[in-house]
């Protein structure tokens, strides 16, 4: 009979070793499913995990284009790990993103055609206000009324995918656009835009920004003062109470951080690679983003190679796509699947097993 | 603008059947809860359920067994986070969340080729003279047969957790987990149960969506519905008899917005849209923010880890 | 071990000894690996404690079995392998509920009662399966001594017909009171059996440990009030804060430099709360909390710190400490201002952790480091790290909860010396505790809180168990009149 004996303390090594082994086991069970899809399996996984990286002929293109899709997933899982610590649940991040680049984009189009150095930096900062502001929404409910921010924060997704929609086609719509759907592109104003920093790579401020990200959540975590408070938050509230933790400034700071940097995204990716705010202009990074956190343990590098692997998947997705037919769907339900896989396999850290005879 | 154009009685009779997926998949929350389990995918049981139930019914035509599967669906996604949760002990936030993005991804796939294809119709019972009524006929005999369904299951629901032994048992393990161990009853053993009973009610709940009330095949069928579920329970302080007024308002407000982009309001649909999200928020706010007793309501241990120690 | 019909038998061991394993066994929770029982000459192995129901076996247990969003007769209901319809179940509590003096009404929900009634559930549901054996865990840890007097009458009752009663406790004065027989285990083995009532409590206790462990002593004399108080309370109120809890009324309490103040009572009956006011951790509605005569009761918990007010809670995974955090990190907790361990919110992790190191070692706490976890660490321990790493940043005044609460006897009376040696240093020590015989080991004044109410304080001298007892009852009738 199978026996699992908690560990007095979590494993270690299986702690380090078990995303590497939910990965392989999700390249196994994703290759099942690419299988009876009629693909086949072997030069699915290898088209999604390896052509992007080693093919000679994609990866000069795909390389660079990996941490540009990584960037927005650091950025936005970065500051959801601060909330998760804290059992701050925003799974609103999709929402703040939108809102980031509805705000951000919003002050430049008003701007719009006056060039000045100062536009930019403005733009960046109303992006981060939009995301702080639409996580407050959710913080200060739950701090007023005790609402549940999981439940908040998700239906404000909803409410800003319908904004988004109105705007594009309303009030931000261009106006030299011959009646198409979408705002005026960033990319051709100057001043508002997130042009690539090294050319022919795509790889724009952004991309900086999110390393930036990763070394500044390494040191408040680690060594201030404020990020043992969340951490200390996330073992109970009443610990956090003892410790002297305010619990609704708490609150304020996970979601404002989460929001905050949500919406620095959405406009770093309003103003660089997308250029646009159209209905479409989001694609679920807000909640990929959920994935990275916790692939990565809610550790900063481990989130960092987390959303490089995800950025993978999305470039290695569309080569599947375009190459062997693979709908696109097909990504969602991996990434998906790694999730599941990985919470599973978190059992390992936690528990022994031990073999024990029948008594 | 024309409100005349809207008529009352067919108002409410679209407002019942447009609230029955909310309904059912709040109502096996509601269970799930009561266990203290709390599944955040209820969005991906759903949709997982829509799409199933779509697939099947188109190709065999078959209602029934377009019902089952959706249930079959979401039982079985329910059972892989009931698996994770209470035998491998994973966190239950994150998992939910897992089965939600798992879902939606999921069905996107198995449903890239169903967009666009009319399902068969989905019969209603005949109730003979009793749909001809004036008023009432319209008002309560001319459903198809899952309202019926619905509404018995709410009464099942109800009857089971306030008046059985199986009920108070579960309730008992929702309230304190240890305390139920101690006097010997299996706690993983019912959590399961709970859970696939609320993953087959969310399945059943997307397929109708799918099969009857849109009827259609569309990527993110469920928008939110899942979520809205979720809230319900909350708003009906986890009693099986307020699930229904919940569902109704938001049956209500859904339709309502729609009623008004068809007879031409002078507002930006998008905003219209919004209006069933921002009801659910302001009923959580209601709900949260008025009950003195709210934390006694929730069962006790909602969300708790439980671990056989000894 | 053998038990006969119509004894009451103690089973006593230190806390981990292995009782609670063994009685578990006997209802069926857990299985053994090697060994038998055997009851009414028959083999007994129960898989499941439905299963040592219908046996006859019954348990009250200590904590963990009652439902409090639940009413009476539910909870009573789940305990009974018998379905009753609820009227006759309703019935049959009325009548068992007469016959033994412990009425209850069915209806009502189990988290309004008080911790004397939730036993009495928990009794009357043993009873009305007929047992032939009555397990009870430690059952008088929450009854003030007149509830266990009452208690007590009703196991006798109930052994002389017939019925076997294996109670559990390692209170002995009470098991000199009630048993016949006594089994003493320690480590997991019995070590001894022997009539109570012809051993003293001293030759129990070292049977018990195993070792002889000495009283600790004040090396200063027992104080009485000299000048200004140094702590002051005044007339604190705050409402209950769990719907279960008791709110605070009028609570006021002078306490004076190199003076233990005890304060007694059941709880539940708002030594939370008071913890929580006294701590910051929730504000009170009405009063101060004066220090040297400026007032605190508006400050946060970090801010009560710096001014030298310092607390051990009750609960020590969760609220002292943090299970899931390392000893270095869980000094950082409370000590980050008064040791200045962190600069502009950067944290110097090298002098938290010498700081760690100087608690495990002036404490003895039994560790293989800092480094690990709270919660590897076993109960004794870790309220030894608890309470060493308030005391080590010199307190004006140290407040604690329960302070040993399920620590095994040693570590109590090192824990109980540091505190007394604490108070001679010229600190004040609140020490808030249901263990009347600890409040009048350490004690200076007592006094009682009781349904949100403290009782007056009388000096320890010449004051005894009985006393303290009537202290409880008193402040009650007062609440009743009020």
């Amino acid at each position: 009979m199978l026996v699992f004996e908690r560990r007095r303390q979590p494993s270690k090594f299986w702690t380090t070793i078990t995303p590497v082994l939910a990965v392989v086991l999700t390249m196994i069970v994703g290759g099942i499913m690419f299988a009876l899809l009629g693909k086949n399996p072997v030069e699915a996984i290898r088209t999604i995990f390896w052509s992007p990286l080693f093919d000679p002929n994609l990866s000069a293109y795909a390389r660079p284009q990996i941490l540009v899709k990584a960037a927005p997933l650091v950025l936005i899982a970065i500051g959801l790990s601060i909330g998760f610590k804290a059992n701050i649940w925003n799974i609103g991040a999709e929402g703040q993103y939108i809102m980031g680049a509805i705000f951000g984009g919003g002050v430049a189009l008003a701007l719009y055609p006056l060039e000045a150095w100062w536009i930019f930096p403005l733009m960046i900062l109303s992006g981060i206000l939009g995301g702080i502001l639409w996580a407050m929404l959710p913080a200060l409910l739950k701090i007023k009324f005790r609402t549940n921010e999981i439940l908040v924060s998700l239906m404000l997704v909803y409410v800003s995918e319908h904004f988004l929609a109105s705007v594009s086609l309303g009030l931000l719509r261009n106006p030299d656009g011959i009646g198409f759907p979408g705002s005026r592109n960033l990319q051709q104003y100057a001043s508002a835009s997130n042009g690539e920093l090294f050319t022919g790579t795509g790889i724009h401020l952004g991309v900086i920004a999110a390393f930036v990200s990763i070394f500044a959540l390494y040191g408040l975590i680690k060594f201030h003062r404020i990020g043992f408070q969340v951490r200390v938050t996330g073992q109970s509230e009443r610990i956090s109470r003892f410790a002297g933790v305010n619990p609704n400034l708490m609150v304020i700071f996970c979601l404002a951080t989460g929001g905050g940097l949500a919406g620095l995204a959405g406009i770093f990716e309003l103003s660089g690679p997308t250029g646009q705010l159209s209905i479409d202009f989001n694609v679920g990074y807000g909640f990929t983003a959920i994935i990275v956190a916790f692939l990565g343990r809610l550790n900063p590098f481990g989130m960092a190679l987390a959303a490089l692997l995800m950025a993978l998947t999305y470039i290695g997705g569309e080569l599947a796509q375009f190459m062997l037919n693979l709908p696109a769907a097909a990504i969602q339900a991996l990434q998906g699947m790694l999730l599941f896989i990985l919470l599973s396999m978190d059992f390992l850290s936690q528990y022994r097993i031990k073999i024990r005879k029948l008594a | 603008m024309d409100f005349a154009a809207i008529n009352p009685l067919l108002f409410i009779s679209t407002m019942v059947a447009a609230s029955i997926p909310v309904l059912l998949a709040a109502l096996g929350e509601l269970v799930v809860e009561k266990s203290g389990v709390l599944n955040l995918g209820v969005e991906g049981m759903m949709i997982i359920g829509a799409v199933c139930g779509f697939i099947t019914i188109v190709h065999t035509g078959s209602p029934l067994l377009g019902v089952l599967a959706s249930i079959i669906a979401g039982g079985v996604l329910a059972l892989l986070f009931g698996v994770l949760t209470q035998i491998l002990h994973s966190n239950q936030v994150a998992t939910g969340l897992a089965l939600t993005l798992f879902g939606l991804g999921l069905s996107a796939l198995l449903g890239q080729n169903y967009a666009g294809i009319k399902p068969p119709n989905f019969p209603k019972p005949a109730l003979g003279f009793l749909s001809d009524l004036p008023i009432f006929g319209q008002l309560f005999f001319k459903y198809d047969y899952l309202v019926y369904v619905a509404f018995l299951l709410v009464i099942g629901v109800s009857y089971v957790l306030s008046r059985t032994r199986s009920g108070l048992i579960l309730r008992s393990i929702g309230e304190n987990h240890d305390a139920a161990h101690a006097l010997g009853y299996h706690v993983i053993r019912v959590r399961l149960a709970a859970i696939v009973f609320g993953g087959g009610c969310a399945g059943l709940g997307g397929g109708y969506l799918a099969m009857i009330r849109v009827p259609q095949w569309t990527e993110g069928l469920t928008a939110g519905a899942g979520w809205i579920a979720l809230a319900l329970v909350v708003f009906a302080s986890w009693k099986p008899y307020r699930v229904i007024l919940g569902a109704f308002l938001f049956g209500g407000v859904t339709l309502l917005q729609l009623n008004l982009q068809a007879v031409g309001v002078k507002l930006n649909p998008a905003y219209l849209s919004m209006a069933p999200y921002i009801i659910t928020i302001i009923a959580l706010v209601v709900i949260s923010g008025t009950s003195s007793r709210f934390a006694t309501l929730a069962p006790g241990s909602l969300g708790k880890l439980f671990h056989k120690t000894m | 071990m053998e038990l006969e019909e119509g004894e009451i038998c103690a089973l006593l061991g230190e806390n981990g000894s292995g009782k609670s394993t063994l009685v578990k066994m006997m209802y069926g929770l857990v299985k053994p690996d090697d060994g038998k029982m055997i009851f009414r000459s028959k083999d007994y192995t129960p898989t499941n404690p439905n299963e040592a129901r219908s046996a006859g076996i019954a348990m009250v247990f200590q904590h963990f079995s009652l439902f409090d969003a639940l009413t009476v007769a539910e909870n009573i209901a789940l305990g009974m392998s018998d379905h009753l319809s609820f009227s006759t179940l309703s019935k049959n509590i009325e009548e068992k509920g007469k016959a033994y003096g412990l009425a209850l009404n069915p209806d009502n929900l189990v988290g309004s009662l008080s911790a004397g009634e939730r036993q009495r559930v928990e009794i009357i549901r043993c009873l009305l399966q007929n047992p032939k054996i009555l397990i009870m865990d430690e059952p008088t840890s929450v009854l003030t001594p007149q509830e266990a007097d009452i208690l007590f009458e009703a196991l006798k009752n109930l052994a002389e017909e017939g019925t076997t009663i294996l109670y559990i406790s390692h209170k002995l004065e009470e098991i000199k009171e009630l048993c016949t027989k006594a089994t003493i285990l320690r480590a997991g083995k019995v070590v001894a059996t022997c009539n109570p009532e012809e051993k003293s409590a001293r030759q129990l206790a070292e049977m018990m440990v195993g070792t002889s462990i000495g009283a600790p002593k004040r090396t200063g004399e027992v104080r009485s009030h000299e000048g200004t108080p140094l702590f002051q309370v005044k007339d604190i109120e705050k409402d209950a804060s769990s719907s279960f809890g008791t709110g605070l009324q009028k609570i006021s309490f002078e306490v004076w430099q190199g003076e233990v103040f005890g304060i007694g009572g059941i709880a539940g009956n708002g030594q939370d709360e008071l913890m929580e006011v006294l701590s910051g951790e929730a504000l009170p509605k009405k009063g101060s909390i004066l220090l040297d005569g400026k007032d605190l009761a508006r400050l946060n918990p970090n801010e009560r710190r710096k001014r030298g007010l310092l607390f051990a809670p009750e609960q020590r995974v969760g609220h002292a400490a943090a299970g899931e955090m390392n000893l270095i990190e869980n000094s950082y907790l409370t000590a980050a201002d008064r040791k200045a361990l962190s600069k502009y919110g950067i944290i110097n992790w090298s002098k938290t952790t010498s700081f760690s190191k100087e608690i495990i070692c002036h404490f003895d706490v039994r560790t293989p480091g800092s480094e690990n976890l709270a919660q590897s660490l076993s109960g004794g321990n870790l309220q030894k790290f608890v309470i060493g790493r308030e005391i080590l940043q010199n307190p004006e005044v140290l407040i604690v909860n329960q302070p040993t609460w399920g620590v095994d006897a040693a570590a109590a009376a090192s824990i109980r010396q540091k505190l007394m040696d604490l108070a001679d240093q010229g600190a004040v020590v609140v020490v808030i505790s249901q263990d009347i015989d600890e409040l009048l080991e350490v004690s200076d004044y007592i006094s009682v809180l009781s349904g949100g109410r403290l009782s007056r304080e009388r000096h320890v001298k010449g004051l005894s168990r009985e006393d303290i007892g009537l202290m409880m009852g008193a402040s009650q009738e007062l609440a009743l009149e009020a």
